[in-house]
């Protein structure tokens, strides 16, 4: 014992330290300068690449839905397979409004994607989220497969098989109208509503209840053991996730001017979950990263060797499942990790 | 059709489903592992089964064996190199691999069979109809309500009489008990998994004039396959067999009357006997 | 008699055949310092689980401050005043030792649901978390990963986060295995630290440590209380010593 008082003053100095180090810790959600980046290579992108902006537009929309999968899945962790039913949500809402009730005022339109997607995603978590495991993956994909085979028979409504093609959207603010050769419009309306979204995102991370949710994911058991309604807070991140979720939906139906059944469905969900994993979730540029470099090697390789890029996504989901849990971020984050270690700290 | 036909019909799909979907209700329940790759190897098993018919023309049961041993020789092989590592990790890397997995299977077939879907070369015996007394029936449908039942009976048997079933049992119901009991829960599980994907491949041959055989098959049926598993209980094999009897008879009664809203209300059903008993019909509370 | 800060009546709970708990009628006072002893297998851990609601009882029931909670989940019981730590650290592995504690704090406070202000601005819960950590001279490793800290610091972490929840009731399941004897004095100055009005239990094998900390010894054999009383009760109680050696207890 009194060997321990002894040493005290020496390392006094430094334990101070290691309180003020974790301190900074805790100031995660300052904004870092490279955080600006990704905005403004987006915006390069509209100059730069004036003939791409239609698949630029694509993986804005393919962002904003990886991030909200972020929300639930890397944050929360909750497995789910169904989340297309969210982004199917909003693109079938915008669509129904414009089609059937003459309502296609973009804005407006997104809140009340976002109105319809959080208001299913508050009852099917409230529902849903009482089980998990196999449990709940199986019920995620049942609640979507559900809701595909209600747009499928509900064709009065929704165009069935065929969908919605042909839709017409009044022009953004009564002054930029979308066009659907160069999706200049478009580019910049979803840029913009991404980086909105973003930035609820972001602060939704790095409040207490981003943490809880981290903890939750982290172990549940200790969550319950210190007083945290835990799945009050897993219902709350699961609606907000499917708002998310049916914003980009709406933008997909807004930007492209057609809803059908592709928004719906285990391709664009495991579409998803793909991306996001590949990106490194939980990491909240994931989704940016994995969008990205997914859709870039998908239109590049997908069209020419389909058979071919099946069997390299195969493989690489084999490879990140086995070495590489944390795809890209992962890696790099892992790498910085190594080369630390290896100058010595 | 009238309803003996019809509830025959579903039977037999309904075996076919049980068949291919027992041995991933067993290893599902015995090891915790979601393997969504599963109807890959029911697919594999029946391309080695339809294949060898055709090509090499090996007799039906030969062909029956050979897709057996075949995919259970690889799953063994897949088991120990990969499965093996990803026992401990997150569910969530469990359905990452075995998601990528199928891709890799499906991609493999298209690329080195084609795309367009198999037929299984009948054996004369199996060909034309059969007279059941109360009414003629496919003699290839009666043969497979004939295998399955008689799979549940000898499953049943090999479960609850002998020593190796009592193990999967213990181990289903408590692995740690079970290993400070001495049983080897790691070779427990290699070889119940090659049986579990053995007799997938089985049920993928012996079931291509009904499901279907090509490559999209594990992907098409992966919900089907996943919900009477979940419906019958994880390593409950009586209760995947009622599961998937209930299922089959259902989607094909649906299918005929109903076909725009049939596969809806399974989905329905599903998510609604999940809600009210999260362990399935036979599962045993709390994992 | 007065209603005890924690007790339980007639608490019994079975898997199948096997009882693990056997009708336990057991107290813990207003600022008790309280050991609950016995070999392993007796249902020590049990009794802990069935306390905070981890586990429901087969029959009985659970009062708090002379409210029967019996039904509430371990997440209420633990607003209404009961923090345990448990025998295998039940950490946040991937965060810091702040975070894990700023958890915990966070949640006290009722800001565990908040999303407007970023966690790290939150100065009431770091400030707090910040002194519970220095109570356990965990200062250092403040900015560590959990897991890449030795299990003995973990296992202090699984203390503070434990006071960080300001309980009423404390129930510290074997909080001094896998800390180093060097190092077991900052547990015991903590808990010396504690209000005294709250109590607190202590599951340990430790003999030393029970008889330096305990007020009153709870003996446990089987599932069902054994003895109880006073330390020297207990140390002079013949049957209690032939069932710790009749069974090779260690220490």
């Amino acid at each position: 014992m009194t060997a321990q008082r002894h040493a005290q003053p020496m390392s006094a100095g430094r334990n101070a330290l290691g309180l003020a180090a974790a301190t900074a810790l805790a100031e995660r959600h300052r904004i870092r300068w490279w955080e600006a980046l990704p905005w403004i290579a987006g915006i390069a992108v509209f100059f730069l690449f004036p003939n791409y902006l239609a698949f630029g537009t694509q993986v804005l929309i393919m962002i904003l839905f990886a991030l909200s999968l972020d929300l639930v899945l890397g944050y929360a962790g909750i497995i789910t397979l169904g989340h297309a039913a969210f982004f199917g949500a909003g693109a079938y809402t915008v669509g129904m409004l414009a089609q059937h009730w003459g309502w296609n005022e973009p804005l407006s339109g997104l809140v009340a994607a976002a109105a319809v997607a959080g208001a299913i995603g508050l009852a099917s978590g409230y529902v849903l989220l009482r089980t998990h495991g196999l449990t709940l993956l199986m019920l995620t994909l049942c609640t979507m497969a559900l809701l595909e085979e209600a747009a499928n028979m509900g064709a009065a409504y929704t165009g069935g098989f065929d969908g919605m093609p042909g839709l017409n959207f009044k022009p953004l603010l009564g002054r930029y109208a979308f066009d659907l050769l160069y999706f200049r419009s478009q580019y910049l309306y979803v840029l913009a509503v991404l980086f909105g979204c973003f930035l609820v995102v972001r602060a939704l991370v790095h409040s207490p209840f981003g943490q809880s949710l981290t903890g939750i994911r982290e172990n549940v058991l200790r969550m319950h053991a210190v007083g945290a309604p835990v799945r009050a807070r897993l219902v709350i991140a699961y609606a907000i996730s499917a708002a998310l979720a049916g914003v980009a939906g709406a933008l997909f139906t807004q930007s492209n001017a057609y809803v059908n059944l592709s928004v719906l469905g285990l391709d664009r969900a495991a579409g998803v979950l793909i991306v996001l994993i590949l990106g490194g979730y939980g990491r909240l540029y994931g989704a940016f990263v994995g969008a990205i470099a997914y859709m870039v090697l998908e239109h590049t390789l997908a069209k020419a060797y389909p058979t071919g890029w099946q069997l390299g996504v195969g493989l690489t989901l084999m490879a990140v499942a086995l070495y590489a849990g944390n795809g890209i971020l992962g890696l790099a984050a892992a790498l910085r990790r190594r080369i630390r270690a290896g100058r010595g700290r | 059709m009238d309803l003996i036909s019809i509830l025959l019909g579903g039977c037999a799909a309904g075996m076919v489903l049980f068949i291919v979907s027992v041995g991933l209700s067993v290893t599902m329940g015995l090891m915790g592992f979601v393997n969504l790759a599963h109807g890959g190897f029911a697919m594999l098993g029946g391309y080695a089964i339809a294949l060898a018919m055709r090509h090499w023309g090996l007799p039906f049961f030969a062909a029956l064996a050979l897709g057996f041993v075949a995919v259970a020789a690889l799953s063994v092989a897949l088991e120990r190199l990969f499965y093996a590592r990803l026992y401990r990790a997150s569910e969530l890397d469990q359905v990452l691999f075995t998601i990528g997995l199928v891709f890799v299977m499906i991609a493999a077939v298209t690329l080195t069979v084609g795309p367009e879907t198999q037929t299984l070369v009948l054996p004369e015996w199996l060909r034309g109809q059969v007279d059941l007394g109360f009414i003629r029936y496919r003699t290839y449908s009666v043969a497979v309500i004939v295998a399955g039942t008689a799979l549940v009976v000898a499953l049943w048997l090999g479960f609850e009489r002998t020593r190796y079933g009592a193990m999967i049992r213990a181990a289903v119901d408590n692995r740690r008990m079970a290993e400070s009991l001495g049983v080897d829960v790691g070779r427990l599980f290699t070889v119940t998994f090659a049986l579990g994907s053995g007799l997938a491949a089985v049920g993928g041959g012996l079931g291509a004039e009904i499901l279907g055989l090509d490559p999209q098959y594990p992907l098409r049926y992966l919900a089907y396959f996943l919900i009477v598993v979940a419906v019958g209980g994880l390593g409950r094999v009586t209760g995947v067999f009622f599961a998937a009897l209930l299922i089959g008879v259902l989607d094909f009664v649906l299918k005929i009357e109903f076909p725009k809203g049939g596969t809806m209300f399974i989905y329905a059903l599903t998510l609604a006997l999940l809600l009210w008993r999260p362990q399935g019909l036979f599962g045993r509370r709390g994992s | 008699m007065t209603a005890a800060l924690l007790e339980t009546r007639g608490l019994c709970k079975s898997f199948g055949a096997l009882e693990v708990a056997r009708d336990v009628g057991f107290r813990l006072e207003s600022g008790a310092r309280h050991a609950l002893i016995g070999p392993n297998g007796a249902g020590k851990t049990t009794l802990v689980n069935l306390l905070t609601g981890l586990l429901a009882p087969s029959r009985g029931s659970v009062l708090l401050k002379g409210e029967d909670v019996t039904s509430l989940t371990q997440a209420k019981r633990v607003k209404r005043g009961i923090a345990r730590t448990f025998q295998i650290n039940q950490l946040f592995r991937g965060l810091t030792v702040l975070e894990n504690v700023c958890i915990a704090v966070a949640e006290r406070l009722g800001a565990g649901g908040s999303m407007l202000r970023p966690a790290g601005r939150r100065m009431d819960v770091i400030g707090e978390a910040a002194g519970l950590i220095e109570t356990l001279r965990l200062q250092e490793e403040a900015g560590r990963r959990i897991d890449e800290l030795p299990y003995g610091r973990q296992r202090l972490v699984e203390i503070a986060i434990a006071l960080g929840l300001k309980p009423q009731v404390l129930l510290l399941d074997e909080p001094a295995a896998g800390i180093p004897s060097a190092e077991s004095h900052i547990l015991l100055d903590a808990i010396g630290a504690l209000p005294k009005d709250i109590g607190v239990l202590i599951i340990e094998h430790d003999m030393d440590l029970v008889f330096r900390f305990a007020e009153r010894i709870t003996v446990m054999v089987s599932g069902a209380i054994y003895a109880e009383g006073s330390p020297a009760e207990i140390a002079a109680n013949r049957d209690v010593r032939a069932v710790y050696l009749g069974s090779a207890a260690d220490g």
